[in-house]
């Protein structure tokens, strides 16, 4: 930080780096053995929108979030990304084949994955957990990834953790730090698995405030969240699962304050009752 | 000095000098037990792992393989692999699987050498197999997720992020095992390999002074594992930089067995506390 082109980098960085991805899914499946976890889900995210997705556990919320991203394969049904189908690719006679583990990997280096656990790698500082994806994966130059690395964690209020362990960090830094090298890929869609459902509850809002200004810069993001004051606040559109499909869904306004689905109603009465409305400020709980 | 008043019958002048002025015979012999110890410990390490993830494969051929594989070897006595190994095909099938000389590398090494060094490590292997299966197993299935999802394959994710971590859970066993190799060589002696334990053999079988001869070579044996632990220090400490600041086990926690590495680094594993 004390060199001038890196302050220059920190400067001028932005969280969202390329343009924002559009997301279809069409009667999507997945089966567990005989469990029917996504019973044909349909989903349309347009680019730079921001999606929140709530529903009782077991709905199939990060279910569906780790199918997007290929860490489960999909039974039925099809999701394309800016129109490229996932786990497939045209053969040169027009039929399809399964994509290659490579293939695979490709794609994912345009969708962000956060998780509830952050998943950082212990044996790394923040920062190298931010740069060996984009110098390993896409050959990005060592001198450039750390410029970008120090700006993103910059962004994300941590450049005086640069260096420290994740065991060393609290559960809002470690899932700060999560983000920053998700977005060190320059992904063109975000999802978010529950990112806050670890923490404790006084390094929640340091998350959200992270993901508030990721989705102002007009990334594209699906959230699975159980912070209905986020979602009312941020969320271009609020998606209500519950068995495997998608139940309801609406804008903000509309669906927290007059939710059509009986199920829905009792869902929001219970989640808003116990103190699930996530941070302070979040406006009381809609009549049941 | 001791005086032979004092201890008996035992001769300390001669401990003392096979002690503290090995000759050239005997720095053979140890040299034979060092690098017998070293191939035999790597060809583990490698039958190890190969065994270790076969034991993970998808095709129930290869887990069948793996399950022989340890149980067979883990449950029969070493001397009576090597014996097998060494005499077993002239014995039986007519031929000499080992010849009495081999060029490897350049150098010629004996038939009991190459016999001996192949019965350890196979032998190591099926124990490798299962502490690397469980270092592999205890790292989260959430590292190697979140690897993968920022676009590495799945053979990169294990070479870069899960191995490491698994390697710091798979070296205090590790070194464990090699403790043992180091002194199971002396096993050896039993298929004509002339490593330290049949150097010391051969001397008292001349002098009758076996006390002297056997207490000086547990000395040696002594001092090979003590290197090694301290070695092992080495190594775990440079595969666990997140802890390099905060821990340094001292001489006298190593030597007293005392050293804590796992539990920090098992607290470390999960990626948060």
């Amino acid at each position: 930080m004390t060199t001038p082109d890196l302050t220059k980098v920190a400067g001028d960085a932005t969280l969202v780096a390329g343009r924002a991805a559009a997301l279809t899914a069409r009667g999507v499946c997945k089966s567990f053995g005989k469990l029917d976890v996504l019973r044909g889900i349909d989903l349309d995210v347009g680019a730079g929108e921001v999606v929140c997705l709530i529903g009782a556990s077991g709905s199939g919320k990060t279910t569906f979030l780790r199918c997007l991203n290929q860490l489960e394969t999909i039974d039925g049904g099809v999701v394309e990304i800016d129109g490229v189908p996932l786990g497939q690719r045209k053969k040169a006679d027009g039929t399809l084949r399964s994509s290659t583990g490579k293939e695979v990997a490709e794609m994912r280096r345009d969708i962000g994955f956060v998780f509830q656990r952050f998943n950082l790698w212990p044996q790394k500082t923040a920062l190298e957990n931010v740069t060996l994806a984009p110098v390993m994966v896409c050959g990005v130059a060592k001198d450039e990834a750390d410029a970008r690395g120090r700006a993103l964690l910059e962004r994300v209020g941590l450049s005086d953790r640069l260096h420290t362990y994740p065991a060393k960090l609290s559960g809002g830094q470690q899932q700060r730090v999560a983000i920053a090298r998700a977005l060190a890929m320059q992904p063109k869609l975000m999802l978010f698995d529950e990112p806050t459902s670890a923490l404790d509850p006084e390094t929640v809002g340091e998350v959200l405030a992270v993901m508030r200004e990721l989705a102002d810069e007009g990334m594209t993001m699906i959230c699975v969240t159980h912070e209905m004051g986020f979602a009312r606040e941020v969320a271009d559109r609020v998606v209500m699962m519950d068995a495997g499909v998608v139940l309801e869904q609406g804008d903000p306004k509309t669906f927290f304050a007059n939710p059509k689905e009986e199920r829905t109603r009792r869902f929001l009465a219970r989640v808003l009752d116990t103190g699930f409305g996530g941070p302070a400020g979040a406006p009381p709980a809609p009549p049941a | 000095m001791l005086s032979a008043a004092v201890v008996g019958a035992f001769d300390s002048g001669t401990f003392l000098e096979r002690v503290f002025t090995p000759d050239s015979d005997f720095a053979a012999a140890l040299w034979t037990t060092i690098y017998i110890s070293i191939a035999a410990q790597l060809g583990g390490l490698i039958l190890g792992l190969t065994s270790a993830l076969a034991g993970q494969s998808r095709f129930i051929g290869f887990r069948f393989l793996n399950g022989l594989y340890v149980t067979v070897v883990r449950g029969t006595p070493v001397i009576v692999q090597a014996f097998f190994l060494y005499f077993g095909a002239s014995l039986l099938l007519g031929f000499d699987l080992f010849p009495r000389e081999t060029d490897v590398l350049g150098m010629s090494i004996k038939g009991a050498v190459l016999a001996g060094i192949a019965a350890l490590a196979i032998n190591e292997g099926a124990y490798m197999s299962e502490i690397i299966r469980a270092g592999l197993t205890s790292v989260d299935e959430g590292q190697l997720e979140s690897a993968m999802s920022l676009g590495m394959t799945r053979s990169q994710a294990m070479r870069k992020i899960v191995l490491p971590q698994a390697a710091r859970i798979i070296v205090p066993p590790l070194g464990n095992e090699f403790n043992n190799m180091m002194k199971t060589t002396s096993l050896l002696s039993f298929i004509g390999i002339n490593e330290m334990f049949q150097d010391a053999q051969i001397r008292y079988s001349n002098d009758a002074k076996s006390a002297e001869h056997l207490a000086a070579v547990g000395v040696w044996y002594l001092l090979l594992t003590v290197i090694w632990s301290f070695t092992q220090a080495y190594i775990e400490r440079r595969l666990d930089p997140a802890g390099k600041s905060d821990r340094k086990p001292s001489l006298i926690k190593r030597l007293s067995g005392s050293a804590d590495a796992e539990p920090a680094a098992a607290g470390q594993a999960g990626g948060h506390v």
